[in-house]
Parts: structure tokens; C-alpha cells; sequence
């Protein structure tokens, strides 16, 4: 019992130094600083909202584009920051692993926890465009709540896999950025469900992303996006699939990188 | 475990396997890619060893490069898995295969060493606690606020020495990072070490220097071609590791390490050892008509240094020219100021121009010093002591 104490003491040390130093290293040699983690999403967001939103017109069936466009990328990019963050994460530190012994999920985890500072800097942005857009926000914005919770496990499952995989197969990294190009086109999050075939909404909707972009926003924005529900024909349980989608592959993705983390040193 | 085992090593093998990959053509790229026939070999680094070190233990790993004794001491730091056997530790183990581990260039000293601590497993709070001991140690007062890249490289060795020496660890793992740096440092390092000993700190110290081993540890493996070798005192196995040494210098010389212009030939070569005195008997023949030569020896110990030699020239002895066949024999003493351990004797004879060589002999003759002291250093002359 005190061992397995011990154990997650020297995670919980490694993590916290992991996560701060990455983020001083992040904006180091900026005049601004800190002060981009706010700035690059506002710019971000302008120029996406006038290409979008005012020359493509991509919102007129929608009630407040610019927050319901947001809002999925916001969640979009996470996922990505955590995932091709991870890729090569483990193979970067591989003068640590090769000096000493310390658990390799930490690396991992100091990457989510830094997307995760990062997301709440982008939800400072997207509660500006809230009031500024007038959306009337209702308690069910507390969904957001499990919702964000399945985004960070959906992410980590699939960075577990990548990142282990990662050390024995180096195709991965080009693999993955397909795969990144792909998915953003196969996740709804320029366009409107409402627009796709039926079968096509049916499978896509199963995608746990799909699922927890169209969920946040008909919790945080609009009753007018399609939800898991809606396309099921109100079946209450139908969210389970794409959860249990989750937990499967976190189960599987952290397995297998538990698995290849004792050959990391000889392999990296 | 019994109560006072910290380390057990049971039955430890490893094998590294080396994945064979020539790929000639993009075809055999991709036919290559799902034939499961890629060629591996396993390399054995380590085979069954076995052994326990006990709490308080000063305890050497010695061997040859590439013999395996750092990738046992990455085993026992739990960077490498065992291929097969298994490894227990009791107490906080601290590593040092490195100084500084996770040092970043572009964080400041300071933060280097909430970072560098952390990887050595200390809170914030115990760095603070020790963190003023570590900088003063160090002498780094006025630089904790500067980027560790604008510091010297001997400014971070120091640092990241300090950090290890003020980490409070039950077992320390060091490589042989110690014997980087200046002399300075290195006296710093053996201050060190003697401070550890004195403590009863249970150190895993992998060396090829056999006068550290000696000198520090108590006890001591000897790991060659991957197999546990010897398991005995620091002075049994720093034997065995110079005789192994020995072996190979004397296979060397078996196998010619001689030249020259062969104008003229060492005929014999002879070393006496006495309690005080050192005799050193070099005969050689002239082949051919000679002006004058200088002729001389060198001695070196078993892990190779050059102890000590000299020559005429240094002796400012001239020694008459030579006509073809004639023999001289010189005869060398000096007082027996060397420690214990075997020795072997180079003689040359060169030009007397001073540079070009008429012949060299490596490791024409042996030696050996017995005097029983276990002096860990190079010279053991006699000492004298008042006690007033």
C-alpha cells in the first residue's frame, strides 16, 4: 500500500514539472507571452467566422453560426493537439527513458493536461462569443461537463495506441496526419448533419467525435443541432454505443502502451 | 529477502534483439514489409547472473567495454526489463547513469533544478528545502536566474553534481559519469564518494578504474562476455580484472608488437624486483653500423598507463657508436616506489635524432609487485611518519 502510494507520488511530482515546464517553454521569447494562449484562438476564430460565416454563408440554417462553428472546432482541435502531440512523445523523450526509470503514461498525461489549459483558454473565447451572440444558455450546459470528460478519454485512448506504436512502427506520424485530414471532413463540424443522407448521418453519428461535438452544442448553443438522439429516432440508450466505443478503446489503447512501455528504453 | 538485502539479482539474463533491415528495392520494401522472415538476431548482453548486495554496501560492478556491466546497472535502475530472472530493490533508489537528467538549455538554473529533482523523485517542497544547499554546493549563487544554455558545461556538471550528491537516497546507482571533468571535480566526486561510505549509504558503483574500486568498495563483481565472472572482495576482483587485462596485453604482444628498421635487436630483457629497488637489464645487438642511439623503457601498469620510463637522452648519457654485432647491456635501477599490481616493461631504442624508432617492443617483459599495502594509487613509495 505505501509502495503503490509512493508510486503515484513520483507521477504526481514528474507530471506537475512536466506539465509547467512545457508550458513556460511554450511562449518563451514572446513579447506577448502567455497572453497568445488567449490571442491565437480569437484570431483563429475571426478569420474562420469570416470565411465561414460571412462569405460562405454556412450558417443561415442554424441558430448562431459563429458559436456553433466554434465550438466544434474548439473540441476538433483538441483532440488533435492531444493526438499528434502524442505521436512522437515518447520518442522526444527518449534521452529521459534511457537515463532513467520513471512511468511513461506520465509523458502522455502532461500532454492532455497542457491541451486541457488550452481548452480553458478557448472556452474564455467561446463564452465571449456567447454574450456576444446573445445565446441563451440553458442548465443543460452542464452536459458539457461529461461531454468534455469523453473527449479527454477518447483522446488518450487514441494517443496511448499512437505514441506506443509510434516507437516500433515510424509510419505512424504520416499515417495519423491522413487520418487528422480525413476525420475533419468525416466529423460534422463545417457542415450540418441535417444536410447528410440518413444512413450516412446514422453511421457517422456513432464516431464518439461526431457524437461529442453535436451533444456540446445542442447543450451549449442550439436545440437545433442534430444529436445521437435525434438521428436514432429517440432511442434513450442509443449514447452508450459510442461511449462504450470509448472506454473499450481507452481500456485497449492504455493496455497496449502499458504493455510496450517496459521496452521503450531499448527501442526509442 | 532477509532484513538486510537490498538488491537481490536472481538468474538475469538479457538479450537485446537487432532487427537485420537492408532493404535494396522499394519492391522488397513492400514484399519485405508482410513476410514475417525479417531476419533478427538476439544479442545476449547478460547471462544468469545472480547476486545480493547488502544494505550499507559499497558494491562494485567491474568488466571490460561492452561487457555487459551497464546494461546490468540500467537493469537495476528498472530502465531495462530482464529478459529473463528478476530484480528487487528495497528503498528509495537513485540513479545516476547521467548528471542531469531532463536538464532543459532553456529554463534557468533555478527551474532546472525543481525539474532535474523532480525526475530524482523530490517534491517542490523537499528541492526548496534542500535547494539552497544544492546552489551553494554548486557555488552558483549568482547564475540560478540565468538560462541553463548561458551557463559553461562545467557550470552544469557542477550543478547536477550538486543535485545528486544532496539527494537523499537509500541506494545510489553511479556510472562512470564521475570521472569526467577536471581534477578539481573529480576530487570533489571522491570527497563524495568517502562522504557516502562514511554514512553507510548502499552505493552500485560501475567502474574500470580499479584504483576507485579499491579504494571505495567492499565488495565487487567482475562481469566478462556477459557472465558473472567473480563475485568477491574489491581486492579479489580488481585482481582478476587486471590479470584478465594482463592476458590480453600479453596476447597482443605475442601477436608482434614490435617494429623498427630492425638496424638493431633487443636481445634480452629483464626486470628484478627487490623490496626497494627495481632492476630493469636491456641487452641489444647492433645489426648494422650505428652512430649513437638512444635507448630506454617505459612502464605501464595493467590497466595501461604509463607509470613511468626514460631514456639516455632524458639521463643525458650518450652512450659510444656501433659497429655491427656489437652487444651492449644496459642496467637500470630505480627505487621500488610502485603499488601492487602487475606491470609490463616497453623498451625502445631510437635515433639519436630522437625520433625516428630503431625498435619498439611492447610488453616485452613482465612484472610483478607484491607488498601487501593495497595502496589504491599509482605510487607506493616508502613513507616515512613522526607522530609527535
Amino acid at each position: 500500500m505505501h509502495k503503490l502510494k509512493q508510486r503515484y507520488q513520483y507521477s504526481h511530482i514528474l507530471l506537475r514539472e512536466m506539465v509547467r515546464t512545457d508550458f513556460k517553454l511554450r511562449y518563451q521569447g514572446s513579447v506577448l507571452g502567455y497572453l497568445w494562449s488567449l490571442l491565437r484562438p480569437l484570431f483563429m476564430f475571426t478569420i474562420l467566422y469570416t470565411v465561414f460565416v460571412r462569405f460562405l454563408n454556412i450558417g443561415n440554417d442554424i441558430e448562431h453560426p459563429a458559436v456553433y462553428l466554434l465550438l466544434g472546432i474548439v473540441i476538433w482541435n483538441f483532440f488533435v493537439e492531444v493526438t499528434t502531440g502524442s505521436v512522437s512523445a515518447i520518442v522526444l523523450k527518449s534521452e529521459l527513458i534511457r537515463k532513467i526509470n520513471f512511468p511513461k503514461y506520465v509523458i502522455i498525461l502532461s500532454i492532455l493536461i497542457g491541451a486541457i489549459i488550452n481548452l480553458l483558454f478557448n472556452f474564455v473565447i467561446i463564452v465571449i462569443f456567447i454574450i456576444w451572440n446573445g445565446v441563451h444558455v440553458t442548465p443543460s450546459a452542464l452536459l458539457m461537463i461529461p461531454l468534455l470528460i469523453e473527449l479527454c478519454a477518447v483522446s488518450l485512448a487514441v494517443a496511448f495506441t499512437l505514441s506506443a506504436l509510434f516507437v516500433k512502427f515510424r509510419d505512424v506520424t504520416y499515417i495519423w496526419d491522413i487520418v487528422v485530414q480525413a476525420g475533419f471532413y468525416l466529423t460534422p463540424i463545417l457542415y450540418l448533419f441535417s444536410r447528410l443522407p440518413h444512413d450516412y448521418a446514422r453511421l457517422m453519428i456513432l464516431n464518439p467525435l461526431a457524437q461529442i461535438i453535436q451533444d456540446s452544442r445542442h447543450a451549449l448553443v442550439t436545440t437545433q443541432s442534430t444529436t445521437i438522439y435525434q438521428i436514432y429516432g429517440g432511442d434513450k440508450w442509443i449514447w452508450l454505443i459510442p461511449v462504450s466505443f470509448t472506454v473499450v478503446l481507452l481500456i485497449c489503447g492504455a493496455g497496449y502502451f502499458r504493455s510496450q512501455s517496459k521496452s521503450f528504453a531499448e527501442e526509442v | 529477502m532477509t532484513d538486510d538485502t537490498v538488491i537481490r539479482v536472481e538468474h538475469v539474463s538479457k538479450d537485446f534483439v537487432l532487427p537485420h533491415e537492408k532493404v535494396t528495392s522499394i519492391k522488397s520494401a513492400f514484399t519485405g514489409m508482410f513476410s514475417r522472415s525479417r531476419t533478427k538476431e538476439s544479442q545476449h548482453a547478460l547471462k544468469d547472473i545472480s547476486f545480493e548486495i547488502k544494505k550499507g554496501e559499497f558494491f562494485g560492478i567491474v568488466g571490460r567495454n561492452g561487457s555487459g556491466k551497464s546494461t546490468m546497472l540500467k537493469i537495476l535502475a528498472g530502465i531495462y526489463q530482464p529478459t529473463k530472472g528478476s530484480v528487487e530493490t528495497r528503498g528509495k533508489l537513485v540513479p545516476f547513469i547521467e548528471l542531469g537528467v531532463g536538464f532543459n538549455p532553456e529554463l534557468t538554473g533555478r527551474e532546472n533544478v525543481y525539474l532535474n529533482g523532480a525526475m530524482l523523485g523530490f517534491s517542490r517542497k523537499e528541492v526548496s528545502r534542500m535547494y539552497d544547499d544544492i546552489v551553494a554546493f554548486a557555488e552558483l549563487e549568482k547564475f540560478m536566474d540565468q538560462k541553463l544554455k548561458n551557463y559553461s558545461s562545467g557550470m552544469q556538471v557542477r550543478l547536477a553534481f550538486s543535485m545528486a550528491t544532496r539527494s537523499e537516497a537509500d541506494i545510489l546507482l553511479i556510472d562512470e559519469v564521475l570521472a569526467v571533468g577536471d581534477a578539481d571535480f573529480q576530487r570533489k566526486c571522491f570527497d563524495y564518494f568517502k562522504e557516502l561510505k562514511r554514512d553507510k549509504k548502499t552505493v552500485v558503483f560501475v567502474s574500470h578504474d580499479m584504483s576507485a574500486i579499491r579504494e571505495y568498495c567492499d565488495s565487487a563483481v567482475l562481469i566478462e562476455q556477459s557472465e558473472l565472472k567473480l563475485r568477491g572482495s574489491a581486492d579479489e576482483v580488481s585482481a582478476e580484472y587486471t590479470r584478465l587485462f594482463l592476458d590480453q596485453t600479453d596476447h597482443k604482444a605475442k601477436q608482434g608488437d614490435r617494429w623498427g628498421d630492425e638496424s638493431i635487436k633487443t636481445k634480452h630483457i629483464a626486470v628484478k624486483v627487490n623490496d626497494d629497488t627495481l632492476t630493469i637489464t636491456q641487452t641489444f645487438e647492433a645489426q648494422a653500423d650505428q652512430a649513437s642511439v638512444i635507448a630506454g623503457f617505459r612502464i605501464r601498469n595493467a590497466a595501461g598507463q604509463e607509470v613511468t620510463g626514460t631514456n639516455t637522452k632524458f639521463e643525458r648519457i650518450k652512450i659510444p657508436a656501433l659497429k655491427a654485432g656489437d652487444i651492449k647491456t644496459l642496467t637500470w635501477s630505480m627505487p621500488n616506489c610502485l603499488s601492487d599490481g602487475k606491470y609490463v616493461v616497453d623498451p625502445a631504442i631510437l635515433h639519436q635524432d630522437g625520433v625516428r624508432v630503431l625498435e619498439w617492443w611492447d610488453a616485452a617483459a613482465h612484472f610483478e609487485i607484491k607488498k601487501d599495502r593495497r595502496l589504491p594509487y599509482i605510487l607506493d613509495p616508502s613513507f616515512n611518519l613522526k607522530i609527535q
